[in-house]
């Protein structure tokens, strides 16, 4: 939902980035504004995906250049566990399985991490049972899940609702999907749209990073910007979203 | 400063142990074969990862005067419900024992009320190899006390070994001596634990034997916890009777030097062993488990997996054996080692070894090195844990496979916190 007036969240400048000493990032601009959801749509290597895992700081992602502010903060100064702490929040593309800890026991020591952050209580197990219980709910996942190691033998839909459970969880203030619509058949697809489409407020927003239209049926975005060899080449409501699936990315490439 | 020659004579000094009759020859043969030896060196292929020399600068003396201890003391080992036995610097300890005289079929007293019992000394020395083997030599000779478990029925109480070393003036050698006896079809779970209470210098070097016979099945499970400066030397030998279930968790967390040797024997068709371990060791620490599976006769089965975990500058060595013999055919065997190290100066041998002396039979071993995952590593910061606190999630999650194995719930976790403590100590 698009608001004037609604403070802005995360602003990117003239982002460069590199990975394995290749250039990817060449100079991304982005405004979210509270309340909003944005999509980056782009073909295979546009650099969409780096954009996602420079923002929650991955390791092997250096910034070469440009600044990136997330509610006032030099994002680009903080730690991964300090970006999520202050709100930032990553749906992989591909989660990771981690044998031998508990889904329940990581999603109550991620919570009770963020209360700690935001000076409030931590909940002891059984309060985060009800608390959980609540919240697998948005995702229509089975109570089961709970109790199994994290992603551990789930199939790539329920990996992807599992990434959803933990948003929904830990209520992030920015939640960035990275290709969260992949590998998901549309019965998957719709309820994981329904997840996140439940957990948005005017006080938070989603960047939704996507190689297809069909996610975009379930989550309408505000905004839909088009990346490009590292730039985003063109920005505009939903309807861009239809246009490129009629046309492809050919006429914009051209373009730019 | 001593040598190792220096340190092995002081040990064999010694002091002289009461005996009954049968076992005063054995005992003088003991001391005989450990005068011909000495430490075992890195030329002993049995030895060649493990080095033993922060032993030597040490003078160890043999325990006369025992600690009183209370029963606040140990309070935080006490597993409930459990059949407890205590000893103290290798002493019996009647006050922190508990012995509820509600358990049918088992028998669980201090080995020296015992060497009496024809049934003792028709086991004893039967299978941990004292002729051969220094540290099973010395401690025959010197040993003092231990368990003497029998069990004839269904045991559901956990029985637990609960060997404690006190801070002495001068470093102290103790000598634990367990005997394990499971009738046919009887059952239990049996935990072998040591601990150090304080943080002194003591040689621990413990020897048990263990019998199933018939449909016995045992769950053992051995945990080393002994201090940070402690060394500990540990054997277990074990004979396995027919279509009898043994299954071992070994832990080992303490000590800066330890050795754990298992030589588990199938002697009855049909028999399964399952052996399971873990070592995690920190700073200067040195775990070594050597373990050996003789399947000698047919249809036996053997599953392992042994994890180590190294951090610091420490060394881990595993040694897994397994040998099918000729005529054990129909043998199904399989083993993993798999390993995690922690810090670029962590070390960690491991070698398993296959000898097969027939054609019938399916044997499968693998081992994997590895560090901590940096996909998992990122993911779990990236929902809000710090860098220490998603590597301990992780290295926790390691060692959950193996904790996980244990069937004794309050053990579980004091185990997990045992290993938290570890880690973060090492960090701090």
């Amino acid at each position: 939902m698009i608001s004037k007036d609604s403070r802005i969240m995360l602003e990117v400048k003239n982002l460069h980035a590199e990975v394995g000493g290749i250039d990817i990032l060449k100079g991304v601009d982005l405004t979210v504004r509270a309340g909003e959801v944005h999509a980056i749509m782009g073909i295979n290597g546009s650099g969409k995906s780096t954009f996602s895992k420079v923002l929650a700081g991955h390791p092997d992602y250096h910034v070469t250049g440009g600044t990136a502010t997330f509610e006032g903060k030099d994002l680009f100064a903080l730690e991964p566990e300090e970006r999520a702490r202050a709100g930032l929040f990553l749906a992989f593309q591909y989660p990771v399985e981690i044998p031998g800890v508990s889904n329940s026991a990581l999603l109550r020591l991620a919570y009770n991490t963020l209360q700690t952050e935001r000076g409030l209580e931590e909940l002891d197990p059984l309060e985060f049972e009800d608390l959980v219980h609540e919240k697998i709910k948005v995702v229509e996942m089975d109570p089961s899940f709970l109790g199994r190691s994290v992603n551990e033998g789930f199939s790539g839909g329920e990996k992807k609702r599992n990434e959803i459970l933990q948003m929904a969880v830990l209520e992030p203030k920015l939640a960035i999907l990275d290709e969260t619509d992949s590998g998901l058949d549309i019965d998957a697809l719709r309820i994981v749209a329904n997840g996140v489409n439940s957990l948005l407020t005017p006080d938070n927003a989603v960047v939704m990073v996507t190689h297809y239209q069909r996610l975009l049926n379930y989550i309408v975005p505000d905004y839909v910007h088009v990346m490009d060899g590292g730039r985003i080449v063109r920005t505009g409501g939903k309807e861009l979203a239809l246009e490129l699936e009629a046309r492809g990315y050919d006429w914009l490439r051209a373009a730019a | 400063m001593g040598t190792r020659e220096q340190c092995f004579e002081q040990l064999l000094l010694g002091k002289a142990v009461e005996s009954v009759g049968w076992l005063k020859p054995i005992r003088a043969e003991a001391l005989d074969r450990a005068r011909a030896m000495n430490f075992p060196s890195n030329r002993n292929d049995d030895w060649r990862f493990t080095d033993l020399s922060a032993l030597y600068p040490h003078d160890f003396h043999p325990v006369v005067s025992f600690a009183k201890l209370t029963k606040a003391d140990i309070k935080e080992y006490v597993i409930p419900g459990a059949i407890r036995l205590v000893f103290v610097d290798g002493s019996y300890s009647s006050e922190l024992s508990d012995l509820p005289d509600i358990h049918e079929g088992v028998t669980v007293t201090s080995l020296l009320e015992r060497l009496g019992d024809p049934l003792v000394e028709g086991i004893f020395g039967k299978h941990a190899p004292y002729k051969q083997d220094a540290f099973v030599a010395l401690n025959t000779n010197f040993f003092e006390d231990g368990a003497w478990v029998h069990v004839a029925g269904d045991v559901t109480a956990p029985i637990h070994l609960l060997h404690v070393a006190t801070k002495r003036e001068t470093p102290s050698a103790i000598y634990p001596r367990n005997m394990v006896i499971m009738d046919s079809a009887s059952g239990t779970t049996l935990v072998e634990e040591y601990i150090g209470l304080e943080d002194g210098i003591y040689f621990s070097n413990a020897v048990t034997e263990v019998v199933l016979k018939e449909q016995a099945r045992l769950q053992h499970v051995r945990v080393q916890r002994e201090e940070r400066n402690a060394f500990h030397i540990g054997h277990c030998s074990v004979e396995v009777g027919k279509d009898s279930f043994y299954a071992s968790t070994s832990l080992a967390f303490g000590a800066r030097v330890s050795r754990h040797t298992l030589h588990v024997t199938q002697q009855g068709e049909g028999a399964e062993m399952q052996l399971d371990g873990l070592a995690l060791v920190a700073g200067r620490q040195i775990a070594d488990t050597h373990t050996l599976v003789n399947h000698a006769v047919p249809r036996g089965k053997s599953t392992q997996l042994h994890k180590c975990i190294a951090d610091g500058s420490a060394h881990a060595v595993f040694s897994g054996k397994v040998i099918v013999q000729e005529g054990a055919v129909g043998t199904d065997s399989a083993q993993s080692s798999r390993n995690l190290l922690l810090s670029d100066k962590a070390h960690i041998d491991t070698q398993p070894q296959l000898e097969i002396f027939n054609d019938d039979v399916s044997c499968k071993h693998g081992a994997t090195i590895g560090q901590i995952d940096a996909d998992a590593l990122f993911f779990l910061k990236s929902r809000g844990l710090t860098e220490e606190r998603a590597r301990n999630l992780l290295t926790h999650a390691f060692a959950a496979e193996i904790i996980a194995r244990i069937q004794v719930p309050s053990l579980g976790e004091s185990l997990g916190r045992t290993i938290l403590e570890r880690m973060n100590g090492e960090r701090k």
